[in-house]
């Protein structure tokens, strides 16, 4: 064996007992930064996956993101008007089918009209407000999870009795509506029509769930009262995290208001953030306190072999050397705490993960964990460079240590 | 019979180790001289003791010779060339290759066994094979009487072994200057005896210098060159009959 390294191995054994302490404390920094990393990016997945899965990656609507300028000020640079209401637009998306051939041709994806209206659902003395969306059963698979979430019927079942109309199941129950039942539809531009609920979905989105229906595109603009009209334009990526250069494309090309999931969600995605900023500080102390452990026992190991360096020296091991075997001691007590934690990691998160818990704003009754690789080399390496980063300071003292001091002192 | 002085004349040939005016104050509130210009000349084949009385300068002078310390004022030459302006490195080099230390106190790495504790300098020096590395070792510590224990730890041996082990190990990278701080201040007689012996034999036998301090002036006055401190100052540099006659 290395010099070094026989001689870093022979001070870590003698001093089974302290070590085994300080390789304990990086175990445990790392396990619980493994466990910590697995809830936190869990959760955050397990979120971000439902937005994805629930959400349409891309809406285009028929709005602009600022009003349209008048004729007058496109045509003078130094005219100004006071007092002009914005100029009146028709309704909806112009020439739908067009625009959406269009888009289809680049994008890496899929595209399904839509029609939204909002609407007051009516039964047994129950009135809840909704967002009504009138869909196309047979696209509406290529853009959204809604066939999969389908509960009691499957989606064509809107095709089955006039006026059909998929409720959410928390919407539902609000208003105690089962399969079969009639129920009013009374839109905010005055439409008022009966509707036979065919099915529920359940998204796993309360807020989704508990406000949203689902009816044919011609029910949809029936309500809207308009004949023909498309009022959004909902698309499905190959990839959901390509949606905020997409949208940006689309809205350059059409002009028509095109929002990501991403903008859609910017102030829950932005709590991420600070959500992981919160996770690293504490992953980051713990590891921090773990180092405390290891520049102890290096600290422990260079006073108690201050006469064996002394020796060292005086026969001719140069200062680096010196050096090197103590930063590998810290090296051995990080990669043996690293590898000790990543098994307690890996068995806190099958812990947690055997944890059943009841959660009305989730479906699942497990926490949600990620196993990623990736976690356990970010913890091992840090565990490892703060255990060297600890061990160097002591090191690098006893190397410079004066051989004659210790002599004296020892003779 | 002793002649004063003639030391000079004998290793004036060609030193191995040469000091030159050398002066080493330890720096404090109130600085203390420990060497007071110094020269010397040590040449091949010496076998010189130190002497003098507690805190004369004794080891100071020889962890200078031993480059494990720096002179204030002065100059160390080693085969030649100055060491005040050596690196770390260079000086580490130097105590490895031209070098062997024995100390008062064996300072053997505890937790080695004594075959390891040979082979430590020659792993430092890494020019030799694993094998070769423990067959010199084992053949040190054979010549040394040490065959039965080289699997043992320091703490498993007596006082008078653990130095013949300190002085297997000085030779391990065959330097052609051995030196030993008190080599046999912390042993009975019966063992000093036999340190001694073994110290003669690596002069007459093996051509090594030997330069050792020593209380002990029954020793000093067998050893062939005699070099008195007082007060960090050179105060006797003999040459014995024995060597004169062998001359």
């Amino acid at each position: 064996m290395n010099l070094v390294l026989d001689i870093a191995w022979t001070h870590v054994y003698a001093h089974l007992r302290q070590t085994s302490f300080a390789i304990a404390g990086v175990a445990t920094g790392v396990g619980f930064s493994v466990m910590m990393a697995a809830l936190m990016v869990g959760s955050q997945d397990d979120f971000t996956r439902r937005l994805v899965d629930t959400m349409p990656n891309v809406t285009i609507s028929d709005e602009r993101r600022a009003p349209p300028l008048q004729p007058a000020t496109q045509m003078f640079d130094a005219a100004e008007f006071h007092g002009l209401t914005p100029e009146a637009r028709r309704r909806g998306i112009k020439n739908p089918l067009a625009l959406m051939a269009a888009i289809e041709a680049w994008l890496p994806g899929r595209i399904a009209p839509s029609v939204k209206v909002q609407a007051i659902v009516r039964y047994a003395n129950h009135d809840v407000s909704a967002t009504i969306t009138g869909i196309d059963p047979r696209r509406e698979a290529q853009v959204s999870d809604l066939p999969k979430q389908m509960r009691g019927a499957t989606l064509n079942a809107l095709y089955r009795a006039t006026n059909a109309i998929v409720l959410g199941d928390r919407l539902a129950e609000k208003i105690g509506a089962r399969i079969g039942a009639s129920i009013t539809l009374q839109s905010s531009e005055g439409a008022s029509i009966n509707a036979q609920v065919v099915g529920f979905f359940h998204s796993g989105v309360r807020q989704i769930d508990e406000s949203s229906a689902y009816v044919l595109t011609k029910t949809g603009q029936i309500l809207a009262r308009q004949t023909g009209l498309i009022n959004e334009l909902r698309v499905r990526l190959t990839n959901p995290l390509d949606a905020r250069a997409i949208a940006a494309r689309i809205e350059s090309e059409t002009g028509y208001k095109s929002v990501s999931w991403q903008e859609a969600n910017e102030d829950l995605l932005s709590t991420f953030i600070i959500r992981n900023i919160i996770m690293y500080a504490v992953v980051g102390a713990i590891l921090l306190v773990a180092s405390f452990g290891t520049y102890n026992i290096i600290s422990t190991i260079t006073r108690e072999k201050a006469r064996d360096i002394a020796i060292m020296k005086s026969l001719g091991l140069p200062e680096h050397v010196v050096r090197g075997i103590f930063v590998i001691e810290a090296v051995m007590i990080g990669f043996a705490g690293a590898l000790a934690g990543f098994a307690l990691g890996y068995l806190l998160c099958l812990g947690l993960g055997a944890i059943r818990i009841n959660n009305p704003f989730v479906d699942s009754d497990r926490l949600p964990l990620v196993y990623e690789p990736l976690q356990y080399l970010v913890a091992g390496a840090v565990a490892l460079g703060s255990s060297i980063a600890a061990g160097y300071q002591p090191a690098r003292r006893a190397a410079r240590q004066h051989p004659v001091e210790i002599i004296r002192g020892a003779t | 019979m002793s002649t004063p002085q003639a030391g000079q004349a004998v290793a004036a040939a060609m030193p191995l180790i040469e000091a030159r005016n050398v002066t080493r104050i330890l720096p404090g509130v109130v600085p203390t001289t420990l060497v007071r210009d110094v020269s010397l000349a040590i040449g091949a084949r010496e076998f010189i003791a130190i002497t003098g009385p507690s805190g004369s300068g004794k080891s100071s002078l020889l962890y200078l010779l031993g480059l494990l310390d720096l002179p204030t004022e002065g100059e160390v030459m080693i085969n030649g060339r100055a060491t005040t302006h050596m690196d770390e490195e260079e000086r580490a080099l130097t105590r490895l290759t031209f070098l062997g230390f024995v100390f008062q106190f064996h300072f053997l790495l505890p937790e080695f066994t004594i075959l390891d504790n040979v082979m430590l300098p020659m792993r430092a020096l890494g020019q030799l094979s694993d094998q070769a590395m423990r067959g010199r070792a084992y053949d040190l510590l054979a010549a040394l009487g040490l065959a039965d224990h080289v699997r043992k730890r320091p703490d498993q041996l007596s006082g008078g072994q653990r130095q013949r082990v300190a002085v297997a190990r000085a030779l391990a990278n065959e330097p052609p200057v051995i030196l030993a701080d008190e080599p046999t201040g912390s042993l009975d007689s019966k063992a000093s005896e036999q340190v001694f012996l073994m110290l003669n034999d690596l002069v007459r036998k093996r051509g090594k210098t030997v330069v050792a301090v020593t209380h002990d002036l029954d020793l000093a006055q067998r050893m062939d060159r005699h070099i008195e401190l007082l007060d960090g100052k050179i105060v006797a540099n003999e040459l014995h009959h024995n060597v004169v006659a062998s001359s």
